[in-house]
């Protein structure tokens, strides 16, 4: 080895040590960017494990058919039945506030509002969203309760519909911000083409912004419903402990969430099969969202391509 | 309004003033639609203050829970709050950060990447009683940490996880290519040039969304009630082992009282939470503000 | 010059500003009826911006302010009791992108008519918009196709069909072939020939050759002084004079080629 040849190596012998840094750094991020994957496996393992042994004490076809749902007395029944129509009762309700009004709010904000007035009113609707949902729980149940009850006396101090409002408006946001998205990648010069035409503000808004942004205004909607199913609190708070079959939004019923936080704050031993319960539960709300989160995705994918 | 052209040529009838007053009414419709989740808003908070702004007195804040409402106080739930969130930020920063990093900087675009793309993309949108269930399987049962804080805050990092990638992922997106390059070219490491120029760089971004991040982990109760965090808890937290609770779980335990006078506590607990959260909110903005006298 | 003709558009000491910026500086001309009229000069100099005036669609834009008249066949087009709305059905535009909606063929045609209360066959309607944009041959078997499914080419001729369906007196074209290949930069041309029997069309171009083959008349702009940015008409004449024996040394300069 001659002199240069040593000077060079000794010149180049941290770069072995970089090479070798680099690799490792690079294979920790990989890691931690995997904790998504780990925790999306650890959800699918948790669930599974519980339900499965749910499910060697219970037939599937009970817990599917049957129509009452009673774990927690002394004559068990488990039907997922009332819990499912709870669940769907509140959500419905929700979803008939939230969709038109964020809707209409999207339209505003992307098509009438000044850009001063866009810059001010979406975070203060966005400020709706933000409010912990145990805060529209109280809401629902000091104050939308004792409002129904003046309109029609029979309400429930339990029941669906103060539910059902006060978390269509916490939705209203989501639905607002994530449909305004979608109507502002509408490219301007199909505004431009309608208005050439001799269509009013209205006409270009709802016979070409909105049915052009439709893909991604669906993908709102659908993941309003999925946030609507899997909300916790208001629900627990406002909505009741009685899981029944009925379309009544007066009465007080049970979501399926609702069971899981009525399970978990009673002291259920881990082998008993209340426990179990609400694994079985939750795999059933976890599917559900979960299908509705994927299609939200795609079509919010779809709606990009067309425009981006 | 037909006829002040002259060439109106009869095969249409456009009725413009009709459809014009349709336009108006449509405008304040949709105007009406905004206003009305604006007056929600104001009309909950301003209900919460009045329920509640009597019982925010100093013995409030450092008194335990009691069965006598005048007796009651937050001490444990802020304690609890305040170790959650921070072990919770602990847990959360260098994972989300790291994440973020190797999505925008590293990554090549395969099956992988694409994996944990749409992984990440779907868990934002799991309920967050499902992270509970797992909190309660994985930590509670699983590694036999019990009803601990820190079982409770490994729940909570997992449930932020993908607000603090989105933001990272966004903040780092936004430092320019010609920062990258100019270190490259002096001969730096990609790790190097991403420790000395584009973290610094990303940096307020990243503490933003980090800080949004904390503020839904402040607000959570679900996911805390499934993993079994207690509702009345008369001592001291002095561990990350320790039981515990928090604001939003004291606040969910008083609403759920009988009793008028722990109603009144839940709001004057609820005007606590609240002004937290605008704290948190109001430096995200100063932030996101000094981020753009910097750069 | 144009005494021979019905004048279709009249403009008067028109200006327009974009809020303190000033675009247009006072632009006085007359567009005859059923005639191609192109306006040309270098870009930057205001062509859109003017020809948007014809129908009114700066008003979009929030802080566009335009002063002077636009008279149509006598009508002020700017006077406050005249909606932007019911101008633009009389005087339709063709866009420099072609810009057909997301929807079929037949949809496009029929959008327009629809919104302003078409009395008659619709069928029949678009079949004739479609036949006077010759592109009825290409496209009667797929009526129910999407629109964004034709070539550049055919989606402009759509364009134009879109336009002639509500029936106006003039369509604009703003740099209608610029996004288009010579062969289909030809049929538009031809087109255009077709269309001025029954239309007064106002094109606005940058290409010099298309302005001298297609146009009767030829309006020149540009920036109005040195170091000033807003446009106005230098001159306005027969397309062939204009090409021949221009009067002002700029317009010579700009159309033979020693300019921009």
């Amino acid at each position: 080895m001659n002199e240069s040849q040593r000077v060079l190596s000794t010149v180049l012998r941290p770069r072995a040590d970089h090479d070798r840094r680099e690799k490792i750094i690079r294979a920790v991020l990989l890691l931690f960017s995997a904790v998504s994957i780990f925790t999306t496996l650890g959800i699918i393992a948790v669930l599974l494990q519980e339900t499965i042994l749910f499910f060697r004490e219970v037939s599937i076809v009970e817990f599917f058919t049957e129509t009452r749902w009673t774990p927690l007395f002394a004559s068990k029944k488990f039907g997922v039945l009332p819990l499912v129509n709870g669940t769907v009762l509140v959500a419905a309700g929700a979803m008939f506030i939230a969709l038109p009004l964020g809707l209409l709010a999207a339209i505003y904000l992307s098509e009438y509002a000044s850009d001063r007035a866009r810059k001010l009113l979406k975070p203060a609707l966005e400020v709706l969203a933000g409010v912990p949902t145990v805060v529209y729980g109280y809401f629902a149940l000091t104050f939308v309760t004792p409002l129904l009850q003046k309109i029609w006396p029979q309400t429930q101090a339990f029941n669906a519909l103060s539910a059902s409002i006060v978390m269509g408006f916490m939705i209203l946001p989501l639905v607002a911000s994530l449909s305004e998205d979608a109507m502002s990648a509408v490219p301007q010069s199909l505004r431009q083409a309608a208005y050439a035409l001799g269509a009013t503000r209205l006409e270009v808004t709802l016979r070409t912004v909105v049915p052009a942004a439709l893909s991604g205004i669906s993908a709102a909607f659908i993941l309003a419903i999925s946030r609507a199913i899997g909300e916790t609190m208001i629900v627990a708070i406002a909505a009741g402990q009685q899981p029944k079959l009925t379309l009544n939004p007066l009465q007080s019923i049970e979501t399926m969430t609702a069971y899981i936080v009525q399970v978990s704050l009673g002291d259920t031993p881990q082998q008993s099969i209340a426990y179990k319960t609400i694994f079985a539960v939750g795999m059933l709300l976890f599917v559900m969202t979960l299908v509705m989160n994927l299609i939200s995705n795609w079509m919010t994918r779809r709606y990009r391509e067309v425009y981006e | 309004m037909n006829g002040l052209f002259a060439n109106e040529n009869g095969r249409f009838s456009p009725r413009l003033s009709l459809r014009l007053r349709y336009g108006r009414l449509f405008q304040l419709l949709s105007l009406a639609a905004v206003t009305l989740g604006l007056i929600v808003l104001s009309v909950l908070i301003l209900d919460i203050i009045l329920d509640g702004y009597k019982w925010l007195r100093p013995e409030f804040f450092s008194q335990f829970p009691s069965r006598f409402p005048e007796k009651s106080g937050l001490r444990s739930a802020l304690q609890g709050s305040l170790w959650m969130i921070s072990l919770t930020a602990l847990m959360a920063f260098p994972i989300g950060v790291g994440a973020a990093i190797y999505l925008e900087e590293y990554a090549s675009d395969n099956w992988l990447t694409r994996f944990i793309e749409i992984n990440i993309a779907n868990l934002a949108g799991v309920p967050s009683i499902i992270y509970g269930l797992l909190g309660l399987g994985l930590f509670v049962r699983g590694l036999e940490l019990g009803r601990s804080v820190l079982a409770g805050s490994m729940t909570m990092a997992l449930l932020v996880l993908p607000i603090l990638i989105v933001s990272g992922r966004e903040a780092i997106r936004a430092v320019p290519q010609s920062l990258r390059h100019a270190s490259l070219a002096l001969g730096a490491t990609k790790w190097q040039t991403i420790q000395n120029h584009v973290l610094p760089y990303a940096m307020p971004g990243i503490l933003t969304g980090t800080i949004l991040a904390m503020s839904r982990a402040i607000g959570e109760t679900a996911p805390l009630i499934t993993i079994g965090a207690l509702t009345y808890i008369r001592f001291d937290l002095k561990g990350p082992l320790d039981l515990f609770t928090v604001l939003p779980i004291q606040i969910f335990n008083w609403v759920s009282l009988p009793k008028a006078e722990f109603q009144q506590l839940a709001a004057a607990g609820i005007i606590v939470l609240l002004a937290v959260l605008l704290s948190l909110n109001a430096l995200a903005i100063v932030l996101r503000n000094k981020l753009q006298i910097r750069w | 010059m144009l005494q021979n003709h019905e004048i279709a558009l009249s403009v008067n000491n028109l200006n327009v500003y974009y809020g303190g910026f000033h675009a247009l500086e006072d632009i006085s001309l007359e567009i005859p009826a059923r005639q191609i009229t192109a306006i040309i000069g270098p870009s930057g100099c205001g062509k859109s911006t003017f020809l948007r005036c014809f129908n009114r669609m700066n008003d979009l834009v929030p802080s566009a302010r335009v002063q002077g008249q636009v008279l149509f066949y006598g009508q002020n087009i700017y006077d406050p009791k005249i909606n932007p709305v019911e101008v633009r059905r009389h005087i339709g535009m063709v866009f420099q992108k072609p810009n057909p909606f997301p929807k079929s063929i037949y949809e496009n045609v029929a959008y327009g008519a629809r919104i302003n209360g078409y009395k008659g066959d619709m069928d029949e309607l678009v079949e004739r918009s479609l036949r006077a944009a010759a592109l009825w041959d290409e496209v009667k078997d797929n009526l129910k196709k999407s629109a964004l499914a034709l070539s550049g080419g055919q989606q402009q001729r759509l364009c134009i069909a879109r336009a002639i369906a509500v029936e106006p007196q003039v369509i604009l074209m703003d740099e209608p072939a610029s996004a288009l290949d010579p062969i289909a930069t030809l049929k538009i041309e031809e087109l255009m020939q077709e269309l001025k029997k029954d239309y007064t069309i106002v094109i606005v171009t940058h290409n010099m050759q298309q302005a001298a083959r297609a146009s009767d008349y030829t309006a020149m702009m540009m920036l109005s002084k040195e170091g000033s940015r807003a446009g106005t008409v230098i001159e306005y004449d027969r397309t062939d004079a204009i090409f021949t024996r221009p009067k002002d040394k700029r317009t010579e300069d700009y159309v033979t080629g020693r300019f921009g």
